[in-house]
């Protein structure tokens, strides 16, 4: 395996696994707050110990998160330092907002966690907001400086340097608001539904369980609206890409010849070789729509695009296909959700439902690990789009395979660990607390 | 504006030495004194560490937005040992915090704290193993020097090795002297103030071994040392307050407050004396010049943002930080 790629795969490893982190970290005070919220305005005990429940869980999360965090934090250097010594300067910015914003969630969090003996009632709510605020700005700051990466801006390249920085704008590049917006969504989308999930498995264990019900209402309350909005952000963020990166768009369509119109690929397997897809559904102008709002419009495709610069084409189109086809399945479950609990209450409560929301547990962070091959794999071969290519930014060390083995032994051995002791809390949810055992 | 970021990333990096440095010694000490301690230490540590972690978090934003090419340079040619910090900062917050909420008592518990000790005292070993590498002056960015030269020898060595025992130890008397203060029991008490002076001398022994072996590797720590003024009159009142601690630690009466301020300045007083000794060198460089804070720095409109959102950033977190220590740690008291 050759220091490249090891460093390339390390990197996903670590993001691939502090992204799950991330997106908990981001949904889950929002959940805690409004239930606890709800506890305030109504006194009913068992909003109080769904919060409490969930806490325990957020707890180990949030402290798996910070972790694998810091470790982003010394990897960027790590494995990239030709990378950080020219970007460092020009999206540093970003990321000391994102630490600040990151300190005070693990201030707010730790009052949370702890304060529920300590502090006024409202206090402590207020400590749940603050650390949602915070959480939700630190992920967006990250996702800024990623947005970066992708629509670079700022400052001038001049002879392999960059010059005249303005980190202010290089924070607001073009991509920042779209990728944003997605990725604030994606995370609501991706907890709220394994959450809901995880409360739907327990119901049809333990059917009418009132704590078990009202936890998977809260979940799907944030999760069915974040879900409908998912493909109208989608669609902003595919028109955006098509302006700045057609070589990332013509890669997740895999449209290999500049068309107009330009059909919809819908699924199959790219071949390189043969410039083709095989076995895939085509919509006829389907692209040209999506892309720039014409049925006849022209789409840039890969034949545009030197071959050296070419993102890895199969990978791409393949995640792209499976995070649109999973938001999709969502965003009809939502609206399914959102009309039972208008009309047809009593329709929440059948197994068959039940076994629909059980079954999306883990739908929403496959799709987010999805979108995330998608965006990384689709920017390659560059680091910094146009600017710094992958190769030219990774570390000199010899043997980078040996710490993206050690890594990824870590990371799978805790990921088990994790699980495991999941498992484990929710087994207990029902000693814990009495409301669990109610109907 | 230079100077001003200069004194923030001073300032994080004390209060992670002593905040974060404490939590790591938290960690040594159950390791000294065993089962029964664990539980005052966890319940010590649970509301703060995270929070108090994150002052390395800022420390690193401040290195490579306002110093990219130290940030750069360092995660080059330090990857192993920091690949090791990496390894001990996972270990460590992951089983301490399966520890503290997982449910089941048992077999997972002794893991958990096995994992827990071990990283506790291996990360402050490699952490200043690399503080070591980067003022030895063994670092380089030659290439043609092969691996060895470039990539181990710079860190594997007595002095880093020394640097990093140190550190390990300095943490560990911080957070025992903190200790003292954490438990209500006579007995457990007792034991902290024991292991408070006895982590005393072992600090002192290896200061001194910090300053022979430099010598033993060509580098003149004591001559430059002896050259700075503010670096003598810091060693002076660090070491002066040695014995006013150990006689607050004799008393049977809590001091906690005088206690804890007393080590507090004195650790500070430590690094303070070595940052005056090292300013503005960040990473001496074998054959050729150093890096400092002027040569690195980051262009002025880089700077100028910085230090807005790290003074915008420190008005917000001091604050909570304040709310924080004195609901868990002043009310307690």
């Amino acid at each position: 395996m050759d220091d490249l790629i090891a460093a390339r795969l390390q990197m996903a490893v670590s993001l691939g696994f502090h992204i799950v982190f991330a997106c908990i970290g981001m949904t889950m005070p929002v959940l805690m707050a409004f239930s606890e919220w709800r506890w305030l305005k109504t006194g009913k005990q068992v909003y109080l110990d769904i919060t409490k429940a969930w806490s325990k869980g957020v707890a180990i999360f949030f402290a798996v998160g910070a972790v694998s965090g810091t470790v982003l934090s010394f990897e960027l250097g790590l494995l990239w330092p030709q990378f950080m010594k020219h970007a460092g300067a020009i999206i540093g910015m970003p990321f000391s907002w994102e630490g600040t914003a990151f300190f005070i969630e693990a201030i707010a969090l730790g009052v949370f966690l702890y304060g529920w003996n300590r502090l006024n009632k409202w206090v402590h709510w207020l400590s749940g907001v603050l650390v949602s605020i915070s959480g939700i700005l630190s992920g967006i700051f990250v996702v800024s400086a990623n947005a970066w990466m992708n629509s670079p801006a700022g400052f001038d390249w001049v002879n392999g340097r960059a010059v005249n920085i303005d980190p202010v704008k290089a924070m607001f590049n073009d991509a920042w608001l779209s990728q944003a917006i997605h990725m604030t969504l994606a995370a609501f989308v991706s907890t709220a539904f394994a959450v809901a999930g995880v409360h739907a498995f327990l119901l049809l264990k333990n059917r009418g369980r009132l704590f078990h019900q009202q936890a998977v209402k809260t979940a799907l309350i944030f999760g069915s609206v974040a879900a409908v909005l998912q493909p109208i952000s989608g669609d902003f963020s595919a028109k955006d890409v098509a302006k700045r990166q057609p070589a990332k768009l013509a890669a997740l369509e895999a449209l290999y010849k500049t068309s107009k119109p330009a059909d919809l690929v819908i699924g199959g397997f790219p071949n390189n070789k043969e410039q083709r897809v095989n076995y895939a559904i085509h919509i006829p102008g389907g692209l040209s729509f999506l892309a720039k709002g014409d049925l006849n419009a022209e789409v840039e495709g890969l034949d545009k695009v030197p071959k050296e610069d070419w993102p890895p084409v199969m990978i791409t189109h393949i995640s792209f296909q499976l995070m649109v086809m999973i938001g999709f399945f969502l965003a009809f479950v939502s609206l399914l959700y959102l009309v039972f609990s208008i009309k047809w209450r009593h329709v929440l409560m059948k197994k068959w439902w039940l076994c629909v929301i059980a079954f999306a547990t883990p739908l929403g962070f496959i799709a987010v690990e999805a979108g995330w091959t998608v965006t990384e794999t689709g920017r390659q071969p560059w680091i910094i789009y146009g600017i710094m290519r992958t190769k030219d930014a990774v570390s000199s060390m010899p043997g980078l395979r040996y710490s993206f083995f050690v890594i990824t032994i870590v990371y799978l051995l805790l990921s088990l660990i994790i699980t495991w002791l999941m498992r484990r809390q929710i087994n207990t949810i029902h000693e814990f607390y009495p409301t669990a055992k109610t109907l | 504006m230079l100077i001003l970021i200069v004194i923030i990333l001073g300032v994080s990096f004390i209060l992670y030495t002593l905040l974060g440095g404490a939590d790591f010694g938290a960690g040594i000490v159950e390791t000294f004194e065993g089962k029964r301690e664990e539980l005052t230490i966890s319940r010590a540590m649970a509301p703060v560490w995270e929070a108090n972690h994150v002052w390395l978090i800022l420390a690193m934003v401040i290195l490579f937005t306002g110093f990219p090419a130290v940030y750069a340079s360092l995660s080059w040619v330090l990857h192993i040992p920091l690949m090791m910090v990496l390894l001990g900062i996972i270990m460590r917050g992951t089983a301490f915090t399966f520890r503290h909420y997982d449910v089941h008592q048992g077999r997972s518990h002794k893991y958990y704290s096995f994992l827990f000790r071990v990283s506790s005292f291996i990360t402050p070993v490699f952490l200043g193993m690399i503080l070591g590498a980067m003022i030895l002056g063994e670092i380089s960015f030659d290439r043609s020097q092969g691996f060895y030269r470039m990539f181990i020898a710079p860190w594997l060595n007595w002095f880093c090795f020394t640097m990093g025992l140190f550190t390990a130890c300095l943490f560990a008397y911080l957070a025992s002297v903190f200790l003292v203060g954490e438990t209500k029991i006579e007995r457990e008490r007792i034991k902290y103030a024991k292991f408070s002076k006895h982590s005393m001398i072992a600090t002192l022994v290896l200061g001194l071994l910090v300053f022979i072996m430099a010598e033993a590797e060509g580098h003149s720590l004591t001559r430059t040392f002896l050259h700075s003024i503010p670096s003598i009159i810091m060693l002076v009142i660090a070491v002066l307050l040695g014995p006013l601690i150990w006689h607050f630690l004799n008393k049977e009466k809590n001091k906690t407050v005088y206690l804890r301020l007393g080590v507090g300045i004195q650790v500070t007083a430590i690094l303070v004396g070595w940052f005056c000794i090292q300013f503005p060198v960040l990473i001496e460089v074998k054959n050729a010049s150093e890096l400092t804070f002027y040569n690195t720095q980051a262009p002025a409109a880089t700077l100028e943002q910085l230090l807005i959102a790290l003074i915008v950033g420190l008005l917000l977190v001091i604050p909570g930080f304040v709310f924080l220590f004195r609901v868990f740690k002043i009310r307690s008291m």
